[in-house]
């Protein structure tokens, strides 16, 4: 007879196994794919390289992608991917996503049709629990380990304690997967989830879309969880038929009904308002009224928690026939070519640049003030992002509010943070009319 | 491996202080250790490059080193001097990051209130205690794990699984 065990318990007892694991064991697990980009793996290159230790234990199983500065903004960035594209032609790495045909490496990888439930992924990036919605484990890691991994294929690991968060209800027109993770963080802290896996369940999960899905589990770590997860269910399952992930390789596990969870919490979906994000932390959410007619100078649409195709028609949906206020920038940026060429099909590209916003290239950009939209001294800008720490977008004296997609498309069009329910009523108004 | 620390103490009593703080990406397109080293904590304490000496401490409240999983911060803040952390608790990857390069990060709860800036601290790695040499207030914390100190005997974590392998073959 088996112990109860949590969804994570389930994927890491599998991987290494065991009947069963118990949070706290330290475990070294074996990793299914290693995902790669351009500011952490050069350095883990090195470090192997250094000592001897210049092999990859599966190139099949490494997916690279560079993604936080490219096109290179500046020598040492081009230097950067020079590393990892040299490395990749080295060992034949088989995944690998140039330039103009990639995009932010977890938003590639989720749509890559590579990744299958049940499996585990590291990545030097600590949204990699991005791909956990597809009922992986799924986490970040440093580039030691990522060394580790590619040399090994295996990481070291704590068993983590298990969050259970429960949807129940439906969201209502206006309010986002965004304002549920936000609402979580602000509700658990910064530290919440400290090395945790945040399992996410419930009747309301149905409801929700895989694209919904992957912002809520990209954003773990802004609780200091481990990894976020997601059962595999029906949605999960046309999703990875869509993509391609031969079925064979799918292994799905359910929680145990009587599993042991250190924290139990519910969130009904009914209930919820747009949250935005205060400065300087991303669990300081607050209502979206109490936002309401902060001037901005930015607004920021991109990123691997929310520049998906669903974010740029949102977007689009408030943008379509109006205009940028005057002192604004807005900077839409594709998460990934795919998307970019999804939204240019169906005109999505052409409502932006009609609207006075500037499109960007496939990347991490401004996300993490590399390039493509840093901010200067002072700037406010609204950013459908997943961080306003300190400094996080460029100077240390910028304000950044976090917030969905209609928040940003709304606050563009204002001049100031705006509640988007007021423009999708009006858009409803104006379709029925 | 001496299990006895002094060191000279900068206290920031501030939770969840973030690896955006410690090292800001506008530096990441370098892994240079000496060049990130002297833009450590530099948007949280623009000075404190200047003011950290070799072989200091820093000490803060909880959830340190939480967001990115750029291990620069663990390289800036060795390279800028530091030679261990001490704070309430930590943020995951910044915590594996620490064992992995056999860098001292210790949990003692209550450790930024026991101390101000300018203070010598003492640790016994061995016993578990973090004194106050001016106060002469005794702290306690849980021993490392085995796992780091294995880590940190063998030189870091590449270190310890190269050692590992070539004992088994």
């Amino acid at each position: 007879m088996t112990q109860p065990m949590t969804l994570a318990e389930k994927i890491l007892a599998a991987k290494v196994g065991r009947d069963v694991v118990r949070p706290g064991e330290l475990l070294e697990v074996p990793v299914d794919w290693v995902l790669a980009h351009e500011i952490t793996t050069p350095v883990a290159i090195r470090m192997l390289e250094q000592r001897g230790m210049d092999r990859v234990w599966n190139p099949a199983r490494v997916v690279a992608v560079p993604d936080h500065t490219v096109p290179a903004k500046d020598i040492a960035s081009a230097r950067l991917y020079q590393r990892l594209k040299t490395w990749v032609q080295k060992h034949g790495i088989e995944h690998w996503y140039d330039v103009g045909r990639g995009g932010i490496a977890h938003t590639v990888f989720e749509a890559s049709g590579l990744p299958a439930p049940g499996e585990v992924v590291v990545s030097g990036d600590s949204h990699t629990p991005n791909a956990g919605a597809l009922g992986m484990f799924a986490t970040g890691v440093g580039s030691t380990d990522l060394a580790g991994a590619i040399y090994a294929g295996t990481f070291w690991l704590k068993v983590p304690e298990t969050l259970r968060i429960d949807l129940v209800g439906q969201l209502r027109p206006g309010v986002y997967a965004k304002d549920i993770i936000l609402e979580v963080i602000r509700r658990i802290g910064d530290d919440g989830a400290r090395s945790m896996a945040m399992e996410w369940g419930g009747p309301g999960m149905a409801t929700l879309s895989m694209e919904e899905r992957f912002t809520l589990t990209n954003m773990a770590v802004e609780a200091g969880g481990m990894t976020g997860i997601i059962a595999a269910d029906d949605v999960t399952q046309a999703y990875l038929r869509e993509k391609g992930t031969p079925e064979e390789r799918w292994c799905i596990f359910q929680p145990d009904p009587d599993a042991r969870y250190a924290e139990r919490i519910e969130v009904n979906l009914s209930e919820l308002e747009p949250v935005v994000a205060f400065p300087n932390r991303p669990g300081n959410g607050h209502p979206i009224a109490e936002a309401q007619g902060i001037r901005i100078d930015q607004a920021y649409l991109g990123s691997c928690t929310n520049g998906r195709i669903s974010d740029l028609r949102i977007a689009a949906s408030i943008l379509r026939g109006r205009r940028v206020a005057d002192h604004v920038r807005m900077i839409v940026v594709p998460a990934t070519q795919a998307i970019y060429k999804q939204a240019l099909r169906e005109g999505l590209l052409e409502i932006f640049v009609e609207a006075g916003a500037t499109v960007s290239y496939p990347s991490c950009g401004a996300c993490l003030g590399m390039h493509t939209g840093v901010l200067g001294p002072d700037d406010v800008c609204i950013s459908s992002t997943n961080r306003n720490f300190t400094g996080r977008m460029g100077h240390p004296s910028a304000q950044i509010y976090l917030a969905s997609p209609a928040v940003v498309a709304a606050s563009a069009v204002a001049g100031a943070i705006t509640d988007p329910r007021e423009f999708l009523t009006e858009t409803a108004t104006q379709l029925s009319a | 491996m001496s299990t006895t620390i002094r060191g000279r103490v900068h206290v920031y009593r501030r939770d969840h202080i973030n690896t955006d703080e410690i090292i800001p990406a506008r530096y990441l397109t370098s892994d240079d250790p000496e060049y990130l080293g002297l833009h450590a904590m530099e948007d949280l304490d623009p000075d404190f490059p200047k003011k950290v000496q070799s072989g200091d401490i820093l000490i803060a409240g909880k959830n340190f080193g939480t967001g990115s999983s750029r291990e620069h911060a663990v390289w800036a803040l060795r390279a800028a001097g530091v030679a261990l952390v001490i704070a309430d608790n930590y943020a995951n990857i910044f915590y594996r990051n620490a064992i992995n390069n056999g860098f001292l990060a210790l949990e003692v709860p209550g450790a930024a209130e026991a101390f101000e800036t300018g203070d010598e601290a003492v640790v016994d790695l061995r016993a578990g205690t973090l004194t106050n040499s001016r106060t002469g207030q005794t702290l306690t914390f849980a021993p490392l794990p085995e796992f780091a100190l294995k880590v940190r005997e063998a030189g870091g974590y590449l270190e310890y699984l190269k050692a590992r392998e070539s004992a088994a073959s």
